[in-house]
């Protein structure tokens, strides 16, 4: 790969960052011989002695059920939650387009060497060489495990299994279960921690939302939970804290995910002393469903796997209001083939977006109100037929027509970038713990492998490595390693934590303002999506740090939650979700704020080349920004966790 | 539009219900049956009234929470969708929409049009898995596995979970339910060696849990947003019968 792009900006001399809070654990030694070498050094517990240790784990997604099933398996006392009536509705399930593994099946030229660059350099360099490279070596073993468990992957007719491409890559090494990848990857995790439950070694708590963390000495000893259905508040303790919670795109109000989805658990646990992450590195999909009218409660994606066949085009001139097949070939702008001729419809998440978000803006969006540009499979259903087409993606033209009403194998199916996966998270360790010692954090709430920017078909994967292979290494070392004591809920920060929960749900219930809960929610989305979205200034950041402040002290003052505490109530249930959500987006600004650079996911104007690509500037910010709670987000002090790169030199991200 | 709905309001799991009348104005085709429901929850707090409670997550059709009767009809009847995937513009302007959650002995209500579908999980922790412990296992292309095989298996194992065909059923059976996992698991190699073991704990459990049943009715299949075949539960049966007959028992 080349440099094409010289530096627009003054380049000062580079900075060198330590914090002795941030010591990133990786091991010594060559790349490829870090994680066996650290999992021989890993300290062992005795199967037999297992037992005596509890395990909470939070979440029951890829990551946290994986992690549940398997240290249920070798002989842990497990409890689970998750706020869904069951763990099999965990997020993870509506992942649509596949999972990365570097198995080379097609002998076209993959290792885990190749899947180890492609996703640093997809993360714009700002990812950990060592966690990233364990990530790849990793993803082989994940498929195994999962065609034993009886996932049912895409197979080819000769009866082995058949792999697709995903953008950022140009190998083809993604495995996909028709467009339901997720949910047959979450189904096989979910057979396995049932198998547990039956076992007798996990025991699983649904519809329970975990509220506080209890800390005791400086370690993370338990959790405060609320039963949904009772409103019963409980404390929890064990020897350590999984948390597996989870990302955070709803602070934007509409997001691909799913209602539910919040930074609550990590918000707390932040609060409590575990620092956050990134916390501006969020994705932007570019294929998603265009927003109707005020109504939308959610946004859908449309599977990145369908920029395999779907060309992406917009009329070259503006306000063109032409139907689609009225445009003649010569009229229209296949931009993304244009501007990246090498990756051409498969450019990476993020500059596909902005790609799009820069033709809208230049008034030549088509549907309502011009946020929307084609997707259109009109060249692929000529070349490999309709039902070669259907057989690939009919479950997600199906959807598509439902939702839109229109029939995507007759008119180009119409999309815009919608807020879909956050790359930051709370801060760990190569053991995935936190800076809180005995929390660990998996999956996509943790900040660790994906950098400013995921790729496609990598968080499955992620989130697989993490709970089925990493924690369950990692916490038995840290189990067998010791050097805490027994503790039992008579410990006054049991009762302190306890009652900090209470006392916020009463708060919240005794306001009894005049506005609901969704218009709170609905009004920091639109603040967030304006100055802190796709693209972001220092003015317009500065504008948000005050209005985000206005609208917390107007939610608590104002917010109206009816009902009582004592019952299902999921007005109540949302209160809190949004007020974390609320000050999470003012740290998210601080951080957009404070990195003056564009990378990945994160875009900031004052810094683009010439031809308005991302411009990083490493001299100076060739680090995860890591933030340490005091008082509330505007308090919080920034801690740098330098990134080194043994393995791979820093170069300009290019796709062209 | 102009929607009037009934909705069934029920304060908790001991308390009785009720059909109550709501107006719903302003709605727009393009919303989602449960934007509707939005709209109206937002109409109800804002005159201090308590909203109604409702399942949902994804709103996309897949993680099988959402899931209510609407005119009788599980997830409104419409082919293949659930009720968040279900949109305004199947209904007309000035319409009456009856609301009421799954109605089933094994899936008690806890409020509004909430119920506990914990039976589900019930039935796969008897058995709605493969044995393979983590590590253990060969290259995944070790195994082939005929493409007719694994497409079928596939259309099984695409069950959500919704509880539909528990809700749609007059003896409110779970044999769809249960007998896509049988087969999802039944056909491919990796699912042969717990076989027996599977059908037997899993039916008995089924049973335990007070769902009804199967009398080859045929509404779950036709209800459900998965599709799930009904000669699914053929194979479920067959499965039955040769554990049986081979002299199994549900312990094993
Ligand atoms: C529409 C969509 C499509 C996607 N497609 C792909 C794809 O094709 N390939 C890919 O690699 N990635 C994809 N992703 C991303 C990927 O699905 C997610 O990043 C990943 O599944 C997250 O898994 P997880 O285990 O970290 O969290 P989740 O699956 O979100 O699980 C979170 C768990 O935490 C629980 N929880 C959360 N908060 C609390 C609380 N306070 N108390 C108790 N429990 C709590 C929840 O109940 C749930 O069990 C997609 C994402 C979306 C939204
Ligand atoms: S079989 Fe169909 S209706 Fe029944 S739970 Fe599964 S998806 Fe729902
Ligand atoms: S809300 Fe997930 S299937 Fe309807």
């Amino acid at each position: 790969m080349t440099t094409e792009t010289k530096p627009q900006v003054e380049t000062r001399k580079p900075v060198e960052y330590t914090d002795a809070r941030l010591n990133a654990n990786a091991p010594a030694g060559p790349l490829e011989q870090k994680w066996s070498k650290h999992k021989f050094e890993m300290k062992l517990v005795n199967p037999a002695n297992r037992r005596k240790h509890t395990i909470i784990v939070v979440g029951t997604g890829l990551a946290g059920g994986a992690a549940a099933a398997t240290l249920g398996e070798q002989g842990y006392n497990v409890k689970a939650f998750c706020y869904q009536d069951s763990a099999r509705r965990a997020h993870s399930i509506a992942a649509q387009g596949g999972i990365n593994a570097a198995k080379n099946y097609r002998n076209d030229g993959d290792s885990v060497q190749r899947l180890f660059y492609d996703t640093i350099k997809g993360g714009d360099f700002r990812a950990r060489e060592a966690n990233v490279y364990r990530l790849a070596e990793l993803s082989v073993n994940i498929i195994d495990q999962c065609v034993s468990q009886g996932v049912p992957f895409a197979r080819e007719y000769s009866g082995y299994l058949d792999n697709r491409s995903f953008g950022g890559a140009q190998v083809s090494r993604t495995f996909y279960a028709r467009g339901q990848t997720g949910q047959q990857l979450l189904l096989g995790a979910y057979s396995a921690l049932s198998r547990q439950v039956a076992a007798g070694t996990v025991q699983l708590n649904e519809r329970t939302e975990m509220l506080d963390i209890i800390i005791i000495d400086g370690r993370a000893r338990g959790i405060v939970t609320r039963d949904m259905v009772t409103g019963e508040i409980e404390s929890h303790l064990g020897d350590a804290v999984i948390l597996a919670t989870g990302g955070y795109s709803n602070v934007y109000y509409l997001s691909t995910n799913a209602m539910g989805c919040n930074v609550t658990a990590a918000w707390r646990a932040h609060k409590r002393g575990a620092f956050f992450a990134n916390p501006c590195y969020t994705q932007i999909h570019p294929t998603c469903i265009p927003v109707s009218g005020d109504h939308q409660s959610k946004l859908t994606l449309m599977s990145e796997s369908l920029r395999n066949d779907g060309r992406v085009w917009v009329p070259k001139e503006k306000g063109d209001a032409r139907s689609p097949d009225k445009v003649p070939e010569e009229e229209r702008d296949y931009f993304l083939e244009r501007r990246y001729p090498s990756y051409g419809n498969l450019a990476p998440r993020d500059i596909a977006s902005r790609a799009a978000k820069m033709v809208c803006d230049a008034g030549q969006g088509v549907g309502p109100g011009g946020l929307g540009v084609y997707l259109d499979f009109s060249a692929a259903m000529k070349r490999l037929g309709e039902n070669t087409v259907r057989a690939r993606y009919g479950n997600l033209f199906d959807m598509y027509e439902r939702i839109t009403g229109e029939n995507p194998y007759k008119v180009p199916m119409r999309i815009y970038p919608a807020v879909h996966y956050t790359m930051g998270g709370l801060w760990v360790d190569y053991n995935l713990m936190s800076t809180i010692p005995g929390m660990f954090v998996g999956g996509e709430a943790n900040f660790s492998d994906h950098g400013a920017n995921r790729l496609g078909a990598s968080a499955l994967m992620q989130g697989l490595a993490d709970g089925y292979f990493v924690l369950p290494s990692t916490i038995g070392n840290y189990v067998a390693t010791g050097g805490y004591s027994q503790v039992d809920s008579s410990h006054p920060a049991v009762a302190e934590a306890v009652n900090a929960v209470k006392d916020r749900i009463q708060k919240f219930l005794t306001i009894n303002g005049t506005r609901t809960v969704d218009s709170f929610h609905r009004e920091l989305g639109n603040i967030m999506w304006e100055y802190c979205g796709m693209s972001r200034t220092e003015e317009g950041l500065k504008k948000a740090l005050t209005l985000l402040p206005a609208l917390r002290e107007k939610f608590w003052s104002d917010v109206r939650v009816l009902g009582s505490g004592n019952e299902l109530n999921q007005e109540l249930e949302k209160a809190g979700r949004v007020a974390d959500f609320i000050e999470l987006g003012e740290l998210m600004v601080r951080d957009a704020l404070e990195r003056g650079e564009s990378c990945g996911g994160h875009f900031r104007e004052e810094s683009q080349t010439e031809e308005g690509e991302a411009l990083r500037n490493d001299d100076e910010y060739c680090y995860v920004a890591a933030w340490e709670h005091f008082g509330d987000p505007s308090q919080a002090v920034l801690h740098r966790e330098q990134l080194q790169f043994e393995s791979i030199k820093l170069a300009t991200r290019s796709y062209k | 539009m102009k929607i009037t709905i009934n909705v069934w309001r029920q304060k908790g799991a001991q308390a009785s219900g009720r059909l109550v009348k709501y107006q719903v104005d302003h709605v727009s085709p393009d919303m989602s049956f449960l934007e509707m429901l939005d709209i109206l929850n937002q109409q109800l707090i804002s005159k201090n009234e308590e909203p109604v409670a409702f399942d949902h997550d994804c709103r996309e059709g897949i993680c099988g929470s959402c899931g209510v009767m609407i005119n009788g009809l599980a997830h409104g009847g419409q082919l293949a969708t659930t009720t968040c995937q279900l949109h305004m513009r199947s209904f007309k302007d000035g319409d009456e929409i009856t609301v009421e959650p799954w109605r089933a002995k094994a899936f008690p209500v806890i409020k509004d049009l909430v119920v506990d579908r914990g039976a589900f999980d019930k039935i796969i922790q008897s058995g709605g898995y493969i044995s393979a412990g983590t590590g253990s296992a060969p290259d995944a292309n070790s195994t082939p596995i005929a493409k007719e095989n694994a497409d079928l298996s596939f259309d099984a194992a695409q069950c959500i979970g919704c509880g539909a065909c528990v809700a749609a059923c007059p003896n409110a059976s779970a044999m769809l339910f249960t007998s896509a996992k049988i087969a999802h698991l039944g056909l491919l190699p990796q699912g042969q060696p717990e076989r027996k073991s599977r059908v037997l704990n899993m039916v008995a459990t089924m049973d335990a849990a007070g769902f009804g049943g199967c009398t080859n009715i045929g509404e779950c299949s036709a209800a459900c947003p998965k599709e799930i075949g009904l000669h699914f539960i053929g194979r479920l049966n067959r499965d039955l019968l040769s554990a049986t007959i081979a002299g199994g028992s549900s312990v094993d």
